[in-house]
Formats: structure tokens, C-alpha cells, sequence
């Protein structure tokens, strides 16, 4: 597994930068993250789709579908791909620390 | 993170000019955006397959285990005795080269180990120095080669740049049936532990919870109970969807994706509108909560012990038959390996409509009928109110999903469909649509970001197409009957034909739909304001 040093931590990852271990998640993890997908500044709207995705994370072990998480955040998916330029589920969950969805997506 | 991506016009200066090595040497240059990355060591243990370990195609040293070669060869004895194709297609080939140019990825890479007939020597050339006489005898002069570490690098660069479409047994004299030559090879691969995480994570979900993506019962509730909801705030009816129902007339199998992904989710939302309209008594199951099946792209014996669950599941819940929605290779696998896999079926009766009276004949041994198959036949007994006008800010065309066009036969049922809902309707190129139609460049499990080249390389002939009627008939959107088709070509049409969407036949038909009660329509599924609707969804 590789280990992405960011901000003087180190972070277990798996080959596309997502964190290995969803548990070790905590704000810092989305602060240090932010550079690598493009981000300068971590708005409240950030903040807003990263904790949306955490909770729904903590519920249901698995990230939401996109037109979900559109709607209940209230951001149409060309705004998210604003906030997050690699999109909803490499960029958001990348910093929500959800793993990758795969399959036909 | 957003990787910096080649850009399409230097994609598109395919040089066909061989290399000057000659194919026998096997040595694979892994430059990346051309491969996958390896299936995860804690997959691979979750499916119970031989050899975990962490390793990359990147790394010089693949640690192989210690006895690799004679794992190998023994795997192929197996399978040459076990598969009679697999002999007949290692042993028939002339090398006529028919198929040579019939390739995705030779046309949109210019390799020439993609052309089909060179990718299956790869294979062959051992074959022949290992297993036959001439081989055995003369090495080289007979076309045999050793088999050594970089042929199983080979192999494995190789077999996942085959989407394992078929396009190129349609024009094979002899039929050779290329896809069945890649599934040896991958499961001769993973015999060494050798296979990628697209392909793995989502069997091994798929075993752990009955869908590629890992979701559990209470997240397939709340992702079916939202679509309910948000079709009743476009529609004002609220549907019936059921979940784990007992003694439901139907189950319904549909791709995990379609409760996932965008633009997946619209098809979904036409499945639920259609069955509630005309009153199907039938059920979800959030156990046979997927129609995909990556076995098919990892072993004959994970295809059986993932497709399992749709007749275990059509069992304990009672149900008479099955009918599968937009999913891809899963018809391939219902077609040609389900009933004697997991089957006979013989709790199950064959399929007749309750709407229509209709006896499908076609699926009497499977007992499983394709969601278009259904729809059409509901459509040509005028059983379905729809305004296709709802439809017009659609110009569409049809892209044939590999599967269903090649392993299944599937052509005129989906057209029937879209042009019963659509009124703006146009053909692609006639030697790419139908048993001829170019893959998306990305399935059979290739669909990761880190290989976004060579899909879109395999994209290329795909794309060409669509592009074409783009320009000469305004087409904008590219309907697909396959849940990797909804997010690939999504991606490459973004690539190569920006301004081109994708869709789902059933979202065409949940727009066209006239419901009883429902309310003044004024946008489609995804929002956007109906043709004349505009000031009033403002």
C-alpha cells in the first residue's frame, strides 16, 4: 500500500489516493487532501458535501447515489464538479474518506 | 486526483505502424493511462482465490509464486480438456487476419497485439510449444514460444485490453469466439493471483452483499425510497415499489448501478413508473440486487457462484419469473451459461405478461425476459399511453450494448421502444450498430480512471460514429441498453463528442409515460423544462 506524506502525516492510501482505513477519517484528513484534488480553500459549501457524505457514510457503509447527494445538498452536479474538479465520487469522497465506488459507475 | 489527460487531437493520431521487434518478444512497456491497476490482496481472500499479495503491473517484480510456470501449464491442461472450444480455438486458426482490424482497441491504439488474431497467439504460441507435437519438436520454427515472466506480463497487459465484446467473431470464417480465448487467459491469470480491483472489488461485493457496489438492504431501501419520492414531486403519483416481497408475480433484476449512478438513475426511475402503471405485481430484491456479474470477466466458476443468487433469490421468494433490466453482460451470462449453471429452473414457469397474455417463447428455458423485450410487447398491444413529444428535446441514436446485440440477438426490441416514445430517431453508420456495433472501449471491468487512455483509445470507433450523426443530424443523445455503457460513454462522449449525452431507453419511456393522476408535466426525469413547457416550469 502507499503512503501519501501530507502536512508531516502519513497516510495509508490505495493506488487512486483514497484512504485505506475510512475509520482513521477526521477533518484534517479533508484539509491535508484538498491539494491533491485541486482545492485551495475548504469553503462551507465544501465542508457542507464533505459531512453530508460522512453521515451517510456512517449510516449506510456506502456513499449515496449522485442525484441524492445532489439534491439533499442542494448543489446540481456542474456545481459539484466546481467544488470538487475530479467530481463526486473521486474528488467528494476522496475527502469524505469513503472508499471508491466501483462496479458499472 | 485529476490527473493530466492526453488531449483528443493527439489521441486521435493512431500510428499503425508495426514496431520493428517482432511479436514473439513478449516484453510489455506498463506505461500508464494503459493498464489497470492489480485486485487488492483482501479481495482476492474474500473470493477464496489463490495467491493474495500486494503487487502492482508497474512494479519489476510481480512475486510470483515459486511454481508459477508449472501452474500454468497444468491450468492449461485443465481448461484444454475441460473446454473443447478452447482447443478447437487454439488448434483452427488460420490467420486469415479477418479479424484483424475488427478491434476497438487495434483501431483506436494501432497495436498490433490488439488485432484479435495476434492477442489470441499470445496464448496459442504457448499452446503450441507445450501441448503439440510440432511444438514440442521445433520451439520457434512451429510458432511456439517459451513461456517465461514477461509472457505473463504479456498476457496480462493484453487479455485486460479486451473488452471481451465479440465484434470480432462476427467476421471470424472459422467463428472463433475471441472472448472465450481472454477468459482463459484471465483465468489462467488469476491462478497467480494476477487480476485487476475493478474486476475483483465489485465480485467480491458482490458475494458479500448481493450488489457490485457494497451497498446493504437498509441503503437499497433508502436509495429505491428516494427515487419514489422524487417521482412523485415530477409526476404527483406516488408508486408502489416493493422490496423482498413474497409471492410477488415477477422478481426484478437490474444492474446496481442503476441505483447509483447518473445518468443511470433516470432508467431507474422509467422502470418505476412503468411497472406501477400498469399494475405489475412484482418485486425487488435487495439480495439479486445486481444483473451484472463480473465472474464473467474473472472465471466460468465465479459466473456460477455469482449468478446464483437470481434464481435462489426468484425461489425463496416465490415468485413464477424474472425480468432483467438494462444491464449488459449480464444477458450474456442468462443466455448462454445461467440455465445450465444454476439452472434448470423448473420452480419457474415460463414467462407470459399478465398485461398482454403474451408467452414468451424465447425465454422458456430461462425463464428470465429482457426488460425491452417486455416493454415493446406491452407497446404493440397498445397496452401504454405515451406522448412522445415529451421526447423532443431528444434527438436520439441507438449504440447496440455489446451483450445484448451479440450474445443475445437483441436488435429490434429497443428500437421499437425508442421510437414508440421518441419522435427524433437516427442511425449510426450501419457497420456499427446492430451484431457490427463498436463496445464503449470500456467493459468487461476496464473501466478505471487509471486506464482512461486506453478506453478511450477503445472508445475511438465508438465515438467516430456518434459523431458523425451528431454533426450531420443533430443527434444529442446516445441511448444504450448496458449500465457500463451509462458511465462510460458518458465519459467519452465528454472526450470525444462534447455536447452528446447519454441515456436509457426506460428514461425515454418514464418521460413519454402518461400516467393516470398525474400532474401537468413540465420538465423530463432529469429536470430539464419540456419543449413548450419552458414558461411554465418557470
Amino acid at each position: 500500500m502507499p503512503t501519501l506524506e501530507l502536512n508531516g502525516k502519513a497516510y495509508v492510501v490505495d493506488e487512486d489516493g483514497f484512504l485505506e482505513d475510512p475509520t482513521v477519517w477526521n477533518e484534517d484528513v479533508a484539509k491535508d487532501f484538498a491539494g491533491i484534488e485541486g482545492i485551495t480553500d475548504l469553503t462551507e459549501e465544501h465542508w457542507k458535501m464533505i459531512n453530508y457524505l460522512r453521515n451517510y457514510y456512517l449510516q449506510f457503509g456506502i456513499a449515496p447515489m449522485i442525484r441524492k447527494l445532489c439534491k439533499e445538498t442542494g448543489f446540481p452536479l456542474n456545481k459539484v464538479y466546481e467544488l470538487f474538479p475530479s467530481g463526486p465520487a473521486k474528488g467528494a469522497c476522496k475527502l469524505a474518506g469513503l472508499p471508491k465506488p466501483t462496479g458499472c459507475v | 486526483m485529476a490527473e493530466k489527460q492526453p488531449k483528443p487531437e493527439d489521441l486521435a493520431q493512431v500510428d499503425y505502424r508495426p514496431p520493428k521487434k517482432g511479436w514473439m518478444d513478449p516484453h510489455v512497456d506498463f506505461r500508464k493511462g494503459t493498464y489497470c491497476y492489480s485486485a487488492l490482496a483482501k479481495n482476492i481472500e474474500y473470493l477464496g482465490m489463490p495467491n493474495p499479495r500486494d503487487w502492482q503491473p508497474f512494479d519489476a517484480d510481480w512475486k510470483l509464486p515459486p511454481n508459477w510456470k508449472q501452474i500454468i501449464l497444468d491450468g492449461m491442461k485443465d481448461r484444454l480438456e475441460k473446454y473443447r472450444s478452447f482447443r478447437l480455438f487454439m488448434d483452427i486458426c488460420v490467420r486469415c487476419g479477418a479479424c484483424a482490424d475488427k478491434c476497438h482497441f487495434y483501431v483506436g491504439s494501432g497495436d498490433p497485439k490488439n488485432m484479435p488474431v495476434l492477442r489470441a497467439e499470445l496464448i496459442r504460441s504457448v499452446y503450441r510449444r507445450y501441448f503439440t507435437p510440432a511444438g514440442k519438436a521445433f520451439g520457434a520454427l512451429a510458432g511456439g514460444r517459451e513461456l517465461t515472466e514477461d509472457v505473463i506480463k504479456e498476457w496480462f497487459y493484453y487479455f485486460y485490453q479486451c473488452t471481451e465484446c465479440r465484434r470480432c467473431s462476427v467476421f471470424c470464417p472459422y467463428g472463433i469466439d475471441q472472448a472465450e480465448i481472454t477468459m482463459i487467459g484471465r483465468e489462467l491469470l488469476n491462478l497467480l493471483g494476477l487480476n485487476i480491483n475493478w474486476v475483483i472489488e465489485p465480485a467480491a461485493n458482490c458475494f458479500r452483499t448481493g450488489n457490485h457496489l457494497g451497498i446493504q438492504p437498509h441503503g437499497f431501501a433508502d436509495s429505491i425510497g428516494f427515487a419514489v419520492d422524487e417521482l412523485e414531486e415530477i409526476t404527483g403519483v406516488r408508486v408502489e415499489a416493493p422490496i423482498n416481497r413474497k409471492g410477488a408475480e415477477v422478481l426484478f433484476v437490474t444492474p446496481s448501478a442503476d441505483y447509483f449512478g447518473t445518468p443511470h438513475y433516470y432508467t431507474l426511475l422509467g422502470y418505476l413508473q412503468l411497472f406501477h402503471e400498469i399494475g405489475l405485481d412484482y418485486t425487488w430484491s435487495a439480495f439479486a440486487g445486481e444483473g451484472g456479474n463480473f465472474g464473467l470477466f474473472t472465471s466460468h466458476e465465479m459466473i456460477k457462484r455469482l449468478n446464483n443468487k437470481i434464481y435462489a433469490e426468484a425461489k425463496r421468494l416465490g415468485v413464477k419469473w424474472i425480468i432483467g433490466g438494462e444491464c449488459g453482460h449480464m444477458w450474456r451470462v442468462i443466455h448462454q451459461y445461467m440455465d445450465t449453471m444454476n439452472g434448470p429452473a423448473n420452480f419457474l414457469e415460463v414467462p407470459k405478461s399478465p398485461i398482454t397474455g403474451t408467452v414468451f417463447e424465447n425465454a422458456k428455458s430461462t425463464k428470465m425476459v429482457h426488460i425491452t423485450e417486455f416493454t415493446s410487447d406491452l407497446i404493440r398491444n397498445g397496452k401504454l399511453k405515451l406522448d412522445p413529444t415529451r421526447n423532443d428535446h431528444w434527438n436520439v441514436t441507438f449504440h447496440d450494448s455489446c451483450n445484448p446485440a451479440r450474445a443475445m440477438g437483441l436488435f429490434e426490441e429497443p428500437r421499437y421502444v425508442i421510437k414508440n416514445t421518441c419522435r427524433n430517431f437516427h442511425e449510426m453508420p450501419e457497420n456499427t450498430i446492430r451484431e457490427q456495433t463498436f463496445c464503449c472501449g470500456s467493459g468487461a471491468g476496464l473501466g478505471t480512471d487509471e486506464n482512461f487512455e486506453m478506453r478511450m483509445r477503445g472508445g475511438l470507433p465508438r465515438a467516430n460514429a456518434v459523431k458523425h450523426v451528431h454533426e450531420t443530424k443533430g443527434v444529442n443523445v446516445l441511448s444504450c441498453i448496458c449500465a457500463i455503457d451509462k458511465a462510460n460513454l458518458s465519459t467519452l462522449m465528454e472526450y470525444w463528442v462534447p455536447g452528446v449525452e447519454v441515456a436509457g431507453i426506460h428514461e425515454f419511456v418514464g418521460n413519454a409515460l402518461v400516467m393516470k393522476g398525474e400532474k401537468e408535466r413540465t420538465t423530463d426525469l432529469r429536470g430539464t423544462p419540456l419543449r413548450g413547457k419552458e414558461a411554465a416550469h418557470a
